[in-house]
């Protein structure tokens, strides 16, 4: 019997394959991401100083937001073809499976995220320097988000308006990745020790790992049936 | 005890099934044989009732159940972006080993010359074949049938029971729910759904 | 004492024993808040910085204290239910969510009513307790809203118990974030812990018992409905309506 490491790379393989094939559901994140960045400027005027204040927070808002747009599809289509019964009677760990498709999503949802993020910032005036630890604290924010985001996925699958109750479940359990990231962002930003929000993110991101998995599966389970 | 929104679906049920036997649950569509079948592989939760394998509760040895068990169902859970290939290789990764040959169960159904294309261009019955190719290459001795003649012409029928035949003939079990009366030389137990 | 309680889960006992119990909670409850107000609005003496806009904590306090008992008791129940499958533990945390969320909805308008004369606005950002306080509220909504959402009640029952106890965790965790960028921002704050007078102190106590019994007298008054909808179909429902008369 294959291992569990085995069990999630394959899960991880597939979707990564699938999402590979509909190429549009990694870009449209991507594009919303962008465009609730273009938003700001456009609604409350483009001052530099004002832009270079709040741009920490506005790119994480905008990566938030877009993480949520992407979450609803985590299970839907496995959902609606019957892939997810399936996953609910294979032999490995559900937990495991789970991760391995929450993986998947995080690499083709939230780390481009990442990657696209200074371009954006460069926008706001946002020195290089800075830069260097909103990118780090966006890794591990969207690692949570990802995770977190999938138990509020698993909840939903299949409910009429799921992506408006997916967000209303999944903002309050999201503030406080972003009150770190946004926060620790700014710190850097006026030259303030910053570290404790970068290690509060990491432990949040490791506790979502190992915890998030149990609670997607358990709320998976419930929604199948 | 199985319970459904509000209704009490099925009450004081209780069999038994050998290896060797298969066992039918038979009954029109909506008289929640669907449920049923699905409460016993574990998809559903009896609000009273236990489901053993091997005399032991399957709630204590879910892996184990699991892992000797294969589902098929009127939504096969095959992706149409992929492959046939790649479908059926996902599967194999996370199960055990299997003793059978590939290639053989695709010739065996049908579908060799079909293995490169993705399945979203093949029609609804090749489909079918393609699920019933998972079945046979996982290689476990229980069989979950819900509904397995659906978009199978007479031929695929056939084919489908004499599957079953040989599965049972190897001394693996089935459990299948069908709207249709189900014949095979095996011992049967049917249960007849109102 | 296990017998016991097997009894109390039983909803027909349940529901027998909450009718009998009910006043027993709201009357002495109304009594304790009749006499703190009083004794808070018009005996205590002015607090020295603040005037007479703290007198506003006699409410303040119980509602916000009671805002989180509500989901402590809202999760718990859930758990019970998920894990030992006893149903009346489901309506339990049915039952507390809506009583939950009004509380806390209370904790923050008479916060924003207590801090308008020092902050000068009617709702400070800067403030950790209350952005605590309006997260919860978002927590309330979001577990009635899945509840809503899902039409099969067992199913209902156990997705919001899993969004309960996944909540449970976040309070905590933005409690202390919340906490942590307040500080960051100087954010005003005029809820401080400070010593209080004796005086002052023992009507917020009596304030609190009193709003925890009437609490625990709405919360049964509303398990009871519950109940009632969730057992419509079974015999001895019906057995006490044709009894009755009405049902009551």
């Amino acid at each position: 019997m294959p291992g569990i490491f085995e069990s999630l790379l394959a899960t991880t393989r597939r979707d990564l394959l699938l999402a590979w094939k509909r190429p549009g559901d990694v870009l449209n994140p991507l594009f919303f991401f962008a465009m609730v960045c273009t938003l700001f400027p456009l609604a409350v005027g483009p001052s530099p100083e004002q832009l270079e204040f709040s741009g920490p927070g506005v790119l994480w808002v905008a990566a938030l937001l877009a993480t949520l747009l992407s979450l609803n599809s985590l299970f839907l289509s496995d959902f609606e073809d019957g892939s997810l019964d399936q996953l609910l009677v294979s032999p490995q760990p559900l937990p495991v499976l789970v991760l391995g498709k929450t993986l998947a999503h995080w690499l083709t949802a939230g780390l481009p995220l990442v990657f696209v993020s200074p371009i954006l910032a460069l926008t706001y005036n946002m020195p290089v320097s800075v830069m260097g630890v909103m990118m780090l604290t966006l890794l591990l924010g969207t690692i949570s988000l990802s995770l977190l985001g999938s138990i509020g996925a698993a909840l939903t699958v299949g409910l009429h308006r799921g992506t408006a109750l997916l967000s209303l479940l999944i903002l309050p359990l999201a503030m406080p990745i972003m009150i770190l990231g946004a926060n620790a962002v700014s710190l850097a930003a006026h030259d303030d020790v910053y570290t404790t929000g970068i290690w509060a993110l990491g432990a949040y991101a490791i506790a979502s790992v190992s915890l998030a998995p149990y609670a997607t599966a358990a709320a998976l389970r419930i929604s199948n049936e | 005890m199985l319970i459904r929104g509000e209704r009490c679906l099925f009450q004081g049920l209780s069999f038994a099934l050998e290896s060797g036997a298969l066992l039918v649950l038979e009954g029109r569509n909506g008289s929640g044989k669907t449920s049923l079948i699905r409460a016993i592989a574990g998809m559903l939760s009896l609000e009273q009732g236990t489901v053993y394998w091997d005399d032991v509760p399957v709630e204590k040895q879910r892996q184990t159940f699991h892992g000797n068990l294969v589902w098929l169902a009127h939504r096969t859970g095959l992706k149409g972006d992929l492959t046939l290939v790649e479908n059926l290789g996902f599967e194999r990764s996370l199960r055990a080993h299997s003793t059978r040959d590939a290639e053989d169960v695709y010739e065996r159904l049908g579908i060799a010359r079909l293995k490169k294309l993705i399945l979203r261009s093949l029609s609804a019955g090749q489909q079918r074949r393609v699920a019933l190719a998972r079945m046979l290459l996982a290689d476990v001795p229980l069989w979950f049938m819900d509904e397995p003649f659906t978009n199978l012409d007479r031929e695929g029928r056939a084919l489908v029971l004499e599957l079953v035949e040989e599965h049972l003939g190897r001394g693996g079990m089935c459990v299948m729910a069908a709207h249709q009366d189900v014949e095979i030389d095996a011992p049967t137990t049917r249960v007849k759904i109102q | 004492m296990w017998k016991w309680f097997h009894q109390l889960a039983s909803p027909p006992h349940f529901y027998r024993i909450a009718e009998i119990l009910s006043p027993w909670l709201a009357i002495p409850g109304l009594v304790l808040i009749a006499y703190g107000l009083w004794q808070g609005l018009f005996v205590v003496p002015m607090d020295y910085q603040q005037g007479d806009a703290f007198r506003i904590i006699y409410v303040h306090v119980p509602a916000a204290y009671l805002s989180l008992m509500a989901y402590m008791i809202m999760a718990t129940a859930g758990a019970v239910g998920l894990i030992w499958r006893i149903k009346l533990a489901h309506a339990v945390a049915a039952a507390a969510a809506p009583i939950g969320a009004a509380f806390t909805f209370l904790a923050l308008a008479t916060g924003s009513i207590w801090g308008r004369p020092m902050w000068g606005t009617w709702w400070e950002w800067g403030d950790p307790r209350m952005m605590s306080e309006l997260i919860l509220l978002f927590l309330y909504f979001g577990y009635m809203a899945l509840r809503g959402a899902i039409d099969d009640t067992a199913k209902a029952d156990k997705a919001s118990a899993v969004l309960a106890l996944v909540g449970i965790v976040n309070v905590v965790i933005v409690h202390f974030s919340v906490e942590w960028w307040s500080s960051l921002h100087q954010g005003q704050t005029v809820f401080k812990k400070g010593t209080m007078d004796a005086e002052m102190r023992i009507p917020l106590l009596i304030m609190l018992i009193g709003f925890t019994l009437l609490f625990g007298s709405m919360l049964l008054r509303r398990i009871r409905t519950e109940v009632l909808y969730r057992e419509r179909r079974t015999r001895w429902v019906r057995e006490m309506i044709l009894a009755t008369g009405d049902g009551t």
